[in-house]
């Protein structure tokens, strides 16, 4: 350690312990990224190199597990194939290559735009629900405040596999039971807990003078939370929205048990994919990858406001 | 502009009393402001005029009009807050224009520009109106909070401790600028402050804050020279008001009940010690002397007591020397701290 020492003294890290640092977030980086880069290397496998033993690393790349994902196909004779005109397109050719033919599209794109309307639909919610509960919260004075918030937050505490079976008769008796309106529901009860207790924090940290000026210049609490509190807490309000949005995208045990058909996310889709002879691991692996781009993109776009997010109440001004 | 009356006001925060039966009118045109230590309720008393907060007892009227219950934005007052108050995600210029965009306000764009470009050449912020509310420095932000008061033409302005964050030089510019325009726009303003010397150069009247309690109101010449209680009498006046024990002066003619004597720095007649002093001075010896530049500070020691008085530059005395001290204009108090008036 040098013995620099800033304004606000704390110590400035020296270059070794820099170098350090560097090394252990790189290797935890790789280490974390092995197995998203063995599933995106999976995904352009033929099925027998997905499972084949010692792993692969060097493969003939080929489209098959995509189109695996987004076809259901039929095995033909050999006769039926050659009466059938030359292939269209890369799906089909690599089909007939298997003697098989495209029958259909799969399940895999409704599935996905499913997991989109849900998750997207429940985080808009919990998080609109969330900033006027939170703003609620931090600025008035609730009769049993700090027990309503306890027993908010209580409703995180256990698995939610816990309660699954008695939401599932519940759904059942109310009709939600495999509905996008009943996941969405669920999530949003499942998130909301957490965007309070997440945006109180966020707020509590906006001074209120700047409501109170705003409400002598003319303004009613709703115009002043809207022109004034809202565009300062917009950074705690993408941070909340990623973290709820990671978690309703990703969620499997409710989706698991409570869809089965037409509201079907992707994630109790993917894992059932199956191939010829057994479990399909490169349209697996597709799927899941393609799974993971809308998150990447919703995060790459609020990453600043993510950063700030997570350090904010730190650092004070 | 309008009156603002204050009509036995109470308010408890829990178990604090923050303001007690408060009564006060400030006549329209006028600058009322309220001086206290922290803590004495002075900032309480605004944010109920402000509408801020509710009164648990009595009423307030606004160019005479009951406004006891109304919400902030129907009582036609401005408010400058002490700090926090520019919004740190709009410019300089739609800060200021803030107010006038309000739904109850609905001026045309035009007439907003024009408004707010005076102002700001008013307060010498024209050149800042296009920055960031947040790039700016200390003392352009509190004009530019001075400034969003002033946009608008409210029955009156309520003014927290508007300039306390600003450096002295600032200040005292300030002081007089705010001065000035209040008499240009005859305008309403209560301001509270813990400063004595913004109370006594920009108040029309001052009122004396203590625990909640509106002790003394009056112009600063009669608060200064007739302070109605000891407490009153040391929240002014710089050095602060000498108070000596009656037992310390026999021979003073006094009221029966006195048992403290206030005798303010520049009101110590001193002399040499020598043998026709009276009998009613005190005769101590110089100990200490603080050169200002345009006046000294001496520090006297009478007994085991210790006197501050003002003297010129010129007076000849110098450490060491055997004073006798005449009290001109004392002030008497009785055992509760009340003045005693002769």
């Amino acid at each position: 350690m040098s013995d620099n020492v800033t304004a606000h003294s704390v110590v400035e890290p020296s270059s070794l312990t820099k170098r350090i640092a560097g090394i252990l977030v790189v290797l935890y980086a790789i280490i974390t990224m092995v197995p998203l880069g063995w599933i995106v290397l999976t995904g352009f496998k033929s099925p027998p190199d997905s499972i084949s033993y010692p792993p692969k690393i060097v493969f003939d790349p080929t489209l098959e597990g995509y189109c695996n994902l987004f076809t259901t196909r039929s095995r033909q004779t050999a006769e039926y194939l050659a009466s059938l005109p030359p292939p269209s397109g890369t799906c089909e050719s690599i089909a007939r290559a298997r003697n098989l033919v495209v029958v259909s599209e799969s399940k895999f794109v409704p599935r996905f735009w499913n997991s989109v309307v849900i998750a997207f639909g429940s985080t808009a919610l919990a998080v609109f629900l969330g900033t006027l509960s939170a703003y609620g919260f931090s600025r008035f004075r609730v009769p049993l405040k700090d027990d309503l918030l306890f027993f908010i937050l209580s409703t995180r505490m256990m698995p939610p596999i816990a309660v699954a079976i008695p939401i599932y008769l519940m759904y059942r008796e109310l009709g939600l039971q495999d509905t996008k309106l009943g996941m969405i529901l669920l999530y949003t009860a499942v998130n909301v807990s957490l965007a309070v207790w997440l945006l109180k924090g966020f707020i509590d940290e906006i001074p209120r003078e700047y409501e109170e000026a705003a409400m002598i210049d003319g303004y009613s609490r709703l115009q002043a939370f809207r022109k004034v509190v809202l565009p300062q807490a917009v950074t705690g309000i993408a941070a909340t929205a990623i973290f709820c949005l990671i978690f309703a995208w990703n969620e499997y045990a409710f989706a698991v048990l409570l869809t089965s058909g037409e509201a079907q996310t992707a994630p109790p889709f993917i894992p059932i994919i199956i191939g010829e002879g057994g479990q399909d691991w490169p349209a697996v692996a597709a799927g899941t990858t393609l799974f993971l781009v809308p998150i990447v993109i919703f995060t790459v776009l609020l990453r600043k406001h993510l950063l700030r997010g997570i350090t904010f109440g730190a650092v004070r001004k | 502009m309008a009156s603002v009356e204050f009509v036995r006001i109470s308010k408890r925060f829990k178990d604090v009393e923050a303001v007690a039966d408060l009564s006060l009118t400030i006549a329209d045109g006028e600058f009322v402001v309220l001086l206290g230590p922290t803590g004495a309720g002075k900032t309480t008393t605004l944010r109920l005029a402000a509408g801020l907060e509710r009164a648990d007892v009595g009423s307030i009227r606004i160019g005479g009009v009951d406004r006891t219950s109304a919400d902030p934005a129907l009582r036609d007052v401005a408010f400058v807050f002490q700090q926090y108050s520019l919004y740190p995600h709009l410019s300089v210029y739609d800060n200021l224009a803030f107010p006038l965009r309000s739904p109850l306000c609905r001026m045309a764009e035009d007439a907003i520009r024009a408004r707010v470009t005076e102002i700001a050449r008013l307060l010498h912020i024209d050149d800042k109106l296009q920055s960031p509310a947040t790039r700016l420095s200390g003392g352009q932000m509190q004009r530019v909070a001075i400034g969003r008061a002033l946009v608008r033409r409210p029955s009156a302005y309520l003014m927290d401790e508007p300039l306390s964050s600003l450096d002295a030089k600032l200040r005292a510019d300030l002081r007089l600028e705010l001065v000035r325009i209040q008499q240009e726009l005859g305008a309403t303003i209560l301001y509270v402050t813990h400063d004595q010397i913004e109370a006594m150069t920009m108040a029309d009247r001052i009122g004396v804050m203590e625990a909640g309690r509106l002790v003394q109101v009056g112009t600063p010449r009669d608060i200064y020279e007739n302070p109605s209680t000891i407490h009153v009498a040391t929240r002014l006046g710089h050095p602060v008001v000498n108070l000596i024990p009656r037992g310390l002066i026999p021979d003073l003619p006094a009221p029966p009940r006195a048992v403290l004597i206030g005798a303010r720095t520049e009101h110590l007649r001193l002399s040499k010690a020598g043998g026709s002093a009276q009998a009613s001075n005190l005769v101590g010896s110089l100990s200490w002397i603080e050169h200002l530049g345009d006046q000294n500070h001496l520090h006297l020691k009478v007994g085991d007591m210790e006197l501050v008085t003002l003297a010129d530059p010129e007076s000849g005395l110098s450490v060491g020397d055997r004073v006798s001290v005449a009290l001109a204009r004392p002030l008497f108090f009785d055992d509760a701290g009340q003045r005693i008036t002769v």
